[in-house]
């Protein structure tokens, strides 16, 4: 009988948050799919054709006649679309990098610090994922606007005559994407260099090298799977990024996270957003499927 | 050999200023008297007392909370049975697949998690509200559980379950009285990770939520829209003050116990 209860029980460990991902996540990617090749109609909901489970087979050969590719012709003949996606991988390419380039010098300092105040500077880096990410890009409104902070202090110090235009322009979408993504990057980097053996280090300065050889030759190749890790964290997200070029960005500033909220939420056109979705994540596919590689080796070791 | 350069302590003060300064700015801000955001007036806590008129605003507050608490308490169930599943079983169908529902949400972006569901709610005739938004925050905030309880469960010995299981202890009973215990504080950040997220979160609960349930972050972000103004300063001060001193008074209990589990450990052995 224990044994019996104890398989139930095995069982339903997996089977009940498998269910439910299935259900909610996996499922709900078909519909999106089966909607992208829907028509628009004005109705409730606003697509055509609805599967009818009632009218059988019959139902089902009428259903899969009305189906149409015509939702992804569209967004290839509409420029805007090509040139928000094109926009969306290059504007989060580059600010991923940027992240990058921000994040590696923090998290190299992280785990050089002397080992009783590191729990303290871990902590310092986690706080600010965990506060609101709304309300971090909100600060940066402040601070960016014409008469924002930025430009009292740069005025003040006469560096600048006229305040700088930098709040809806695409120069803010990096700095909110750096900014909001930083932690995201700092972390994976930090466990990859804490890990690092100093001896080796000490090793290649032995033999001849200088500082930065022995960084560029044995530091940054063994910190690469935390490079790669952080690199996904942020750039699969950016790209899809609504919240920062909404409130950061301009006109100027194409996004395809934008386009889809604007499709949906003010065209209420669904089987187009179904059909921007499903590229984007067409798209994103790749990056995706390297990060749960990496993922999966890592909860390997 | 000492590599905790100037230059070290440099980037770190950089880095973190850049990631301090602005959250600084806009609690400071929040206590200003005038209406200008950006111009300094004086002293005030006039923006904290018309919070407190502005019902909206509470409703919103009220929702948010209770999506947070209910959505967060259901994830970390499933986020730790799916962690046990992926730690315990390596080998059942669908393992791939499983473990690919898990990562994809932490990074999948949140317009698509967003449509995805919403289309799913409208396409098995489900009425959009509280009840949606919360069954969507469940479905990525177990992610996360799944994965910092994954990572405790990985570093864990199993060696003392089966010697409990040795002594006669059910599988059950190993389960609660040895498991649990040790990953407790695994399970307890999941659980205020995923209140977190579900307390920020904008996207998936605007694709998510119907008439009547209107989250916290969805009142901000319609605010913001209209422009910047002291009384969202003053709320967004609010919620990263709870979450701040939600996250240091969990460290530092977690930190608590570590060190007393370490002695009681010692203390197993000396008497051994």
């Amino acid at each position: 009988m224990a044994r019996l209860v104890n398989g139930i029980f095995n069982r339903l460990v997996i089977a009940v948050p498998f269910g439910w991902l299935l259900i909610l996540f996996l499922v709900p990617f078909f519909i999106v799919f089966r909607i992208s090749l829907s028509q628009t109609a004005i109705a409730m909901p606003p697509y055509t054709p609805v599967f009818d489970l009632a009218a059988g087979w019959d139902g089902l050969k009428d259903f899969l006649s009305q189906l149409s590719l015509d939702n992804f012709i569209y967004l290839t003949q509409d420029s805007l679309y090509v040139k928000a996606y094109i926009s969306s991988v290059t504007i989060a390419f580059f600010a991923t990098l940027l992240t990058l380039l921000v994040g590696y010098p923090i998290a190299y300092a992280m785990a050089q610090a002397p080992r009783t105040v590191r729990p303290t500077l871990l902590m310092l880096v986690i706080l600010p994922f965990w506060t609101s990410f709304l309300i971090r890009v909100y600060a940066w409104i402040a601070i960016l606007k014409p008469e924002g902070f930025l430009n009292q202090i740069l005025l003040y110090l006469g560096l600048i005559h006229e305040p700088l235009i930098i709040l809806n322009t695409n120069v803010a979408v990096y700095i909110g994407i750096v900014y909001s993504y930083l932690p995201f990057m700092v972390l994976p980097l930090y466990s990859a260099l804490e890990k690092l053996d100093g001896t080796l280090i000490e090793a290649a300065e032995d033999l001849g090298c200088t500082q930065f050889q022995a960084f560029w030759k044995v530091t940054f190749p063994l910190s690469l799977p935390g490079v790669i890790a952080g690199f996904l964290l942020v750039f699969i997200p950016a790209t899809g990024e609504f919240v920062i070029p909404d409130l950061l960005g301009g006109s100027e500033t194409l996004m395809i996270g934008k386009t889809l909220w604007a499709e949906f939420f003010s065209n209420r056109d669904w089987p187009i957003s179904s059909a921007v979705a499903i590229v984007l994540l067409l798209v994103l596919v790749i990056p995706i499927a390297l990060f749960q590689n990496a993922q999966t080796k890592a909860q390997g070791e | 050999m000492n590599r905790w350069t100037s230059f070290n302590k440099f980037s770190l003060t950089l880095g973190f200023g850049f990631l301090y300064l602005p959250i600084l700015l806009l609690i400071v801000y929040s206590f200003n008297e005038s209406k200008l955001v950006t111009v300094w007036g004086g002293f005030s806590t006039r923006w904290y007392t018309s919070l407190l008129e502005n019902e909206a605003l509470k409703d919103a507050a009220w929702v948010t909370a209770r999506v947070a608490f209910t959505s967060a308490s259901i994830a970390t169930v499933l986020g730790t049975l799916a962690a046990l599943a992926l730690t315990r079983y390596t080998k059942f169908h669908g393992r791939v697949l499983f473990s690919g529902m898990i990562y994809a949400p932490l990074v999948m972006p949140d317009v698509i998690t967003g449509l995805s569901l919403l289309l799913f709610f409208v396409a098995v005739n489900l009425d959009r509200g509280i009840v949606t938004v919360i069954l969507a925050h469940i479905t990525f905030s177990m992610c996360y559980v799944a994965v910092v309880v994954q990572s405790r469960l990985l570093s864990f010995d199993r060696s003392i379950e089966e010697a409990a299981m040795d002594l006669g202890a059910t599988p059950t009973r190993t389960f609660l009285q040895v498991t649990l215990p040790v990953i407790a504080p695994a399970v307890v950040s999941g659980w205020m990770l995923a209140f977190t997220l579900s307390l920020d979160d904008l996207v998936i609960s605007s694709f998510a939520s119907g008439p009547g349930a209107t989250t916290l972050p969805m009142k901000i972000y319609s605010q913001v829209r209209l422009g910047v103004t002291p009384e969202i300063n003053a709320v967004s001060t609010i919620l990263v003050t709870i979450v701040t001193i939600g996250v240091i008074t969990a460290s530092i209990i977690n930190k608590r116990r570590e060190v007393q589990r370490q002695r009681d450990e010692q203390a197993a052995f000396a008497q051994g």
